[in-house]
């Protein structure tokens, strides 16, 4: 589905990504783990054409985007939820719900798709005519990622969706993110330092310190690994 | 206190101040998507005035009836006029969109002194007469004093502009897609928006609604040259800082705001100090709400 191929990315003179490799396949939850500063979000920021990356090449079902513009990469169904959850502010969660559904016409199914999530997420219904900017920060992280459904993704990139949550919320985040997984068939490119839950639910897992890759393999491995467990599981 | 002497300044006020909004829109809103003070933007309305001057003057060879005259070349100005603003903003801007922002301030002085100097050679620097085209309306006659048709005209005619622009704003995709925009550039990539085309709308706009304003108070003052630009471009620019910058309710506010000063000021104190108004206002106001009158207060993040 989603295939990078020695990904190089620059903030000026400052090399982010320095040649990076991931193979994301139809259907799975791959994540991305590492420390702050790794490269994560810029990985994320340079598949979404956010950040154009000077080398390398992405691969989405086939066909090489780099260098496409994000509003077309999102128009073939790669859609991310950033760090941050950057919601609008000064829109309503109904709004912030339809600018998810900015490149669809179809006004039935979108209004449909707005039930699910509103199903999926019963909090948001009740504050639907809310400013985004007056959410609590979990309900904002479920508004992002509800945001995110109403875009129809065929591949959702999460950035550290349980970052500055509350234990309970964090895991309903996570139930949330295999149920889309496993009910929609919805592809999952999750990146975390929260490495313990990700890895639970993920197929798949890379690791990532300053710029590189480092390791992957199966989630279950990655877990079982002394190197990983000792660095980003605190065990 | 002379009633009709206030009611006069008042509604003079409102004139001036439907001018200033309808130009401050295309400050404030150019400046809440990309953050640029779009010093060009009072050469728009210049050049929206000249359009119509000009396009008025050819059609005056055809018999035509005036109010026709007046239309056609009001429209012809606006497109005309929203055309620089996009070409400008593709030009001078688009290509300096990820350098320093003074780079960007930079260009938009240099553009303005062009626009200014073109108009400059090819017009002289002599005021030419603008035509009066609007008849004048018959049930004004007996508040002509205090209420001229061509003010009647400026008034309604931003009025309908502002219910329109909110419209527009509020429910069109562009609009959301514009509010969106200017809330956080990335995140609107990230939903889809091409940011290109919200820009360029947004110059668009703004440059249309500077060329209505352009249209409307030269046919009320009846003369233009190549410098009206200028003035009114400050002016406006106080009328955008004094409402916050980057609020389009802002924007409208401040208009009336610094319109009216400036007529009572003129009217009660003195004509002598037309400019120094608009100039104190907005210190006064800015001491008490830096952020203008209906800015946001930016706390920074640390
Ligand atoms: N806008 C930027 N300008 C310059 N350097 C940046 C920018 N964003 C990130 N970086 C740098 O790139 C590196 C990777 O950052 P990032 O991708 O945000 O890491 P992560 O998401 O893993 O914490 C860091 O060294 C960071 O300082
Ligand atoms: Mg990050």
């Amino acid at each position: 589905m989603l295939k990078i191929e020695n990904l190089e990315t620059f903030y000026g003179n400052i090399q982010a990504l320095k040649g990076i490799d991931l193979h994301i396949e139809d259907g799975e939850i791959v994540t991305l783990i590492g420390a702050n500063g790794a490269g994560k979000t810029t990985t994320l920021m340079s598949i979404s054409g956010v950040v154009p990356p000077r080398n390398g090449k992405i691969i989405l079902n086939g066909k090489d985007i780099t260098g496409t513009a994000a509003d077309d990469i999102v128009s073939m169904g790669l859609i991310q939820v950033p760090e941050g959850r950057r919601i609008f502010s000064e829109l309503s969660v109904a709004e912030n719900l339809d600018m998810g559904a900015f490149l669809r016409n179809d006004a039935a199914e979108i209004k449909r798709d707005m039930e699910y999530v509103y199903q999926l997420f019963p909090i948001l219904a009740e504050r639907r005519h809310q400013h985004g900017g007056t959410l609590s920060g979990g309900e904002q992280q479920m508004l992002a990622i509800s945001r995110a459904l109403m875009a129809k993704p065929k591949i959702l990139l999460l950035d550290e969706p349980s970052l500055g949550l509350a234990p309970i919320i964090v895991q309903q985040i996570f139930d949330i993110i295999k149920k889309i997984n496993q009910e929609q068939g919805t592809t999952v490119f999750l990146v975390e330092q929260n490495a313990n839950q990700a890895l639970k639910i993920a197929h798949k897992g890379y690791v990532m310190e300053t710029g590189r890759i480092t390791m992957s393999d199966t989630a279950s491995n990655l877990l079982a690994d002394d190197e990983v467990k000792k660095a980003y599981l605190g065990i | 206190m002379n009633g009709t002497y206030f009611i006069e300044l008042f509604l003079g006020g409102l004139t001036r101040g439907s001018i200033y909004a309808l130009i401050a829109l295309g400050y404030t809103m150019v400046y809440g998507i990309i953050q640029l003070i779009n010093f060009a933007h009072g050469e728009i309305y210049m050049i929206g005035a000249f359009t119509a001057l000009i396009v008025s003057s050819v059609l005056s060879f055809t018999g035509m009836s005036p109010v026709l005259i007046f239309i056609i070349a009001a429209i012809a100005a606006v497109v005309w006029a929203a055309g620089y603003g996009m070409t400008m903003e593709k030009i001078a801007y688009k290509p300096l969109r990820n350098a320093p922002r003074l780079s960007a301030l930079i260009s938009a002085i240099g553009m303005s002194l062009f626009l200014q100097n073109y108009v400059l050679l090819a017009q002289t620097s002599d005021f030419q007469p603008f035509p009066d085209l609007i008849p004048d309306l018959a049930f004004l006659k007996p508040i002509e004093t205090i209420m001229n048709t061509t003010q009647f005209i400026i008034l309604v005619t931003t009025a309908v502009v502002m219910v329109v622009f909110t419209l527009l704003i509020r429910y069109t995709k562009m609009g959301k897609a514009m509010r969106a925009t200017a809330q956080d550039m990335v995140m609107a990539q990230l939903v889809g928006i091409n940011i290109n085309k919200v820009i360029m709308f947004t110059f668009l706009l703004g440059s249309a609604t500077a060329a209505i304003g352009g249209v409307l108070i030269s046919s009320h003052i009846g003369q233009i040259n190549y410098y009206i630009g200028f003035l009114a471009g400050i002016k406006a620019f106080v009328a955008a800082v004094l409402g916050g910058i980057g609020s389009i309710p802002g924007a409208v506010l401040g208009g009336f705001v610094l319109g009216l000063t400036e007529s009572f000021g003129t009217g009660y104190i003195s004509s002598d100090y037309e400019d120094v108004f608009a100039f104190a206002i907005l210190i006064i106001i800015l001491i008490f709400r830096p952020s203008g009158l209906l800015g946001k207060t930016t706390r920074k993040k640390v």
